[in-house]
């Protein structure tokens, strides 16, 4: 032990990282080349890919279809983000300073537990014109009908109001966690000022979440550019296409269409567009650095 | 320890690789036991083909009938990534939408050598379904079962109303004032108070039960509803059909037709779109919330059999200016041209085709098959059952009574593309006559 000098690691090291490397080279890597191959080719999948060269891209530019679903899911993602943040940051607050109750924790998750189809049908049928329980209640205060899922301006809050449903308690949790990094003598210290709940909120819990904070705000805004399962599920895209979102577009184009290059192309603007926001984001919310350090 | 466990796997993978040899010697070998794949979607005839297969096996022992049922959208998407992966199932289902495109990819064998070798006779089947599956002379599909339209009505309701069932036999329709068919739908409405559509002080921001629900998310076809009206004011869909390249929707008949139907929400005799509710119509009627609708075929068992809540019953659709037109669909079996068993996959379309197995299926009262001896097979099962449904059987045979759903290139775009010109129109963002036109013209450039 004392004659040999610290063993090098290096080798073994690319033996524990050997798993993750060949998951990501062959689930990830492999399948995202591809797809760059075929956004540059005319493939239906029935007959071999042919070269095309940029032509897809051309005509993706020039379909308002695309744009109007890029539009789309942008609102989607305002809706669906302002909403679902700020409605977990105060139940994350809420949990932080006046409770700190496990099973309450834990029923936050609950509606994040039930699969998307299960969530899109339950709220079907909950929000349906004719026959669901929301309208019902609202022609007993004398409104509505209201056509939640087929009236052009109610179908896209909609379906953001469901899925915010869903995911609100995971990111309430989420950021929760955040919060408990926290230090405690902050808060105290705070109280003896004579600081109130707004006050330490504002000028303690905000800015030393913030690295947090952008983290969420990333994951759950790439997870909202990608919501298919619930459009899938109730609108399919309707009425016209006030639902149409880019991963609904890109959907039928490769599957109902069977225009695999047209899609992959919209595939790649995509995970583009996704990048740049996301650097964005973590530039403006300076998010690998802490004040706390 | 760890030696003898890496023998094991070695052995282990030993005879997966010996079992995988075993497997794909055994399929080359001519002469053999053959097993065929057969795809269909319909969970509800797997039973019946599932006996054909049988009585098939038992006249061909050697060959096996293996049946995969996959419901509708993911079954074309597994179909189509098998041709990719070049391991199709030998044989299976059609439908006019989707088989063009695999037509045009050369992936279905032209049977029309083993028609003529086996002289199959195609006049027994429904008039003009065998056309269907042709083209440029080449054969794809032998024809296996057709759908019609009526209309579906709820009895006690209608009575209720003073409607006399004898009287829906006779509708007329037209797109002015919708004739006596509007006039029985305006009847079936009724508000909260218990007022009729006709009613002057009907209230029609409060209706209870809507005489008429439409069917809005119909594609480019309107089998649902408004094809079939605007075929019987004289529409048609295109240049011509199967594989016409000219589609008509500009066509000022098909305007007039949904300007109707626009007509009958504005009027309360029906939900408006943005109102309407996303579950099926058979389910609203279901509910007592719908009166009258249009029904295919392929839903009788739907309205008349031990699911339904209510009592229903079929009417013939409205005649038109040009007369009672119903939408005729029909499916076909095709036999994949990269299958290694050409002639026994034959045989088994052959036989599907053909009275023997069409008399099973007729007799079970799921479909009505292709062969008309075999549809009259399924109307006496349904009526054995206590169910009237000889509308859709006479509207199919009405001379000129009939016309086929459009088959070309493209199927899939021209559906969402006219669809959502036609809810454009009924949510009154344009009006139809533009938006048509509109529709037509991006239709069209899809040929080009």
């Amino acid at each position: 032990m004392s004659a040999t000098k610290p063993r090098d690691d290096r080798r073994a090291a690319w033996w524990f990282l050997a798993p993750v490397l060949v998951g990501f080279a062959v689930f990830y890597g492999y399948p995202a080349a591809r797809g760059v191959w075929y956004s540059v080719t005319d493939y239906n999948m029935l007959t071999t890919a042919s070269y095309v060269g940029t032509e897809n891209y051309a005509k993706l530019f020039a379909d308002a279809k695309f744009w109007n679903s890029m539009l789309v899911t942008a609102w989607y993602v305002v809706l669906n983000i302002g909403s679902q943040t700020l409605l977990a940051l105060g139940v994350a607050s809420l949990m932080h300073r006046l409770t700190r109750s496990v099973v309450l924790r834990a029923t936050l998750l609950l509606p994040w537990l039930v699969p998307n189809v299960t969530i899109g049908l339950l709220w079907m049928w909950l929000l349906d014109t004719n026959l669901g329980f929301v309208n019902q209640l609202l022609h007993t205060f004398g409104l509505g009908p209201v056509g939640f899922f087929t009236d052009e301006t109610w179908a896209m809050p909609t379906v953001a109001g469901i899925n915010t449903w869903a995911y609100t308690g995971y990111t309430a949790l989420l950021l929760y966690a955040g919060m408990l990094q926290i230090p405690q003598y902050l808060y105290e210290g705070a109280a003896i000022d004579g600081a109130g709940e707004w006050r330490m909120f504002r000028g303690i819990t905000l800015p030393l979440l913030r690295p947090v904070l952008a983290l969420v705000l990333v994951v759950s805004m790439i997870g909202s550019f990608q919501i298919f399962d619930t459009i899938a599920v109730t609108t399919k895209g309707g009425p016209v296409s006030a639902t149409q979102v880019i991963y609904y577009f890109i959907y039928q184009q490769a599957f109902k269409y069977f225009h695999m290059g047209y899609a992959a192309a919209a595939a790649i603007c995509l995970a583009l567009i996704l990048g740049v926001l996301t650097a964005i984001q973590m530039r403006m919310l300076r998010a690998s650095r802490s004040d706390l350090a | 320890m760890n030696r003898r466990s890496r023998a094991g796997a070695a052995l282990l993978s030993l005879a997966v690789v010996a079992g995988l040899a075993a497997c794909s010697t055994a399929e080359e070998e001519p002469g053999a036991a053959v097993t065929l794949d057969y795809w269909l979607w319909d969970d509800n005839q797997k039973a019946s083909y599932q006996q054909c297969a049988d009585a098939f096996h038992t006249a061909n022992p050697n060959i096996t009938i293996k049946i995969s049922q996959a419901a509708w959208t993911d079954y074309w998407q597994n179909l189509t990534t098998q041709i990719a992966a070049g391991d199709a199932p030998d044989v299976w289902t059609n439908q006019g939408s989707y088989y063009p495109q695999f037509v045009s990819s050369g992936q279905i064998l032209d049977i029309q050598p083993f028609v003529d070798a086996d002289k199959v006779d195609l006049s027994q089947y429904q008039g003009g379904l065998a056309d269907l599956f042709t083209k440029d002379g080449q054969r794809f599909g032998l024809p296996k079962d057709w759908d019609t339209m009526a209309l579906v009505y709820n009895t006690e309701h209608l009575k209720a109303q003073g409607i006399d069932a004898a009287g829906l036999a006779n509708l007329t329709w037209n797109p002015t004032d919708g004739g006596t068919f509007e006039q029985a739908i305006a009847k079936a409405t009724v508000d909260e108070k218990g007022r009729n559509g006709l009613d002057p002080a009907f209230d029609k921001t409060k209706v209870k039960v809507f005489g008429f629900l439409p069917e809005w998310a119909d594609g480019s076809q309107g089998q649902n509803g408004w094809g079939n009206l605007a075929a019987s004011n004289g529409f048609t869909y295109l240049d011509k059909n199967p594989w016409g390249t000219q589609y008509k929707y500009d066509d000022p008949k098909l305007a007039q037709t949904i300007d109707w139907f626009k007509s009958l929400s504005a009027k309360g005799y029906a939900p408006a779109l943005d109102k309407a509710s996303t579950l099926s119509r058979d389910s609203l009627l279901n509910a007592g919330k719908g009166a009258i609708t249009f029904a295919g075929s392929w839903m009788i068992n739907s309205y008349l059999g031990e699911g339904a809540k209510l009592k229903f019953a079929f009417a013939p659709l409205p005649a038109g200016p040009q007369g009672r037109k119903t939408a005729i669909n029909g499916l076909s079996d095709a036999i994949w041209s990269g299958t290694k068993h050409k002639d026994e996959s034959w045989q088994w379309v052959k036989f599907l085709g053909s009275a023997d197995c069409q008399n099973i299926v007729g007799g079970n009262g799921v479909v009505f098959p292709a062969i008309k001896s075999a549809s009259e097979k399924a109307l006496a099962a349904h009526t054995g059952k206590g169910r009237d449904v000889k509308v859709f059987v006479d509207e199919a045979a009405a001379p000129g009574g009939t016309f086929f759903v459009p088959i070309t290139e493209n199927g899939n775009e021209v559906s969402q593309i006219v669809q959502d010109a036609i809810q454009s129109a009924i949510l009154g963002q344009t009006d139809s006559a533009s938006a048509l036109k509109k529709a037509n013209d991006q239709v069209n450039a899809l040929f080009k």
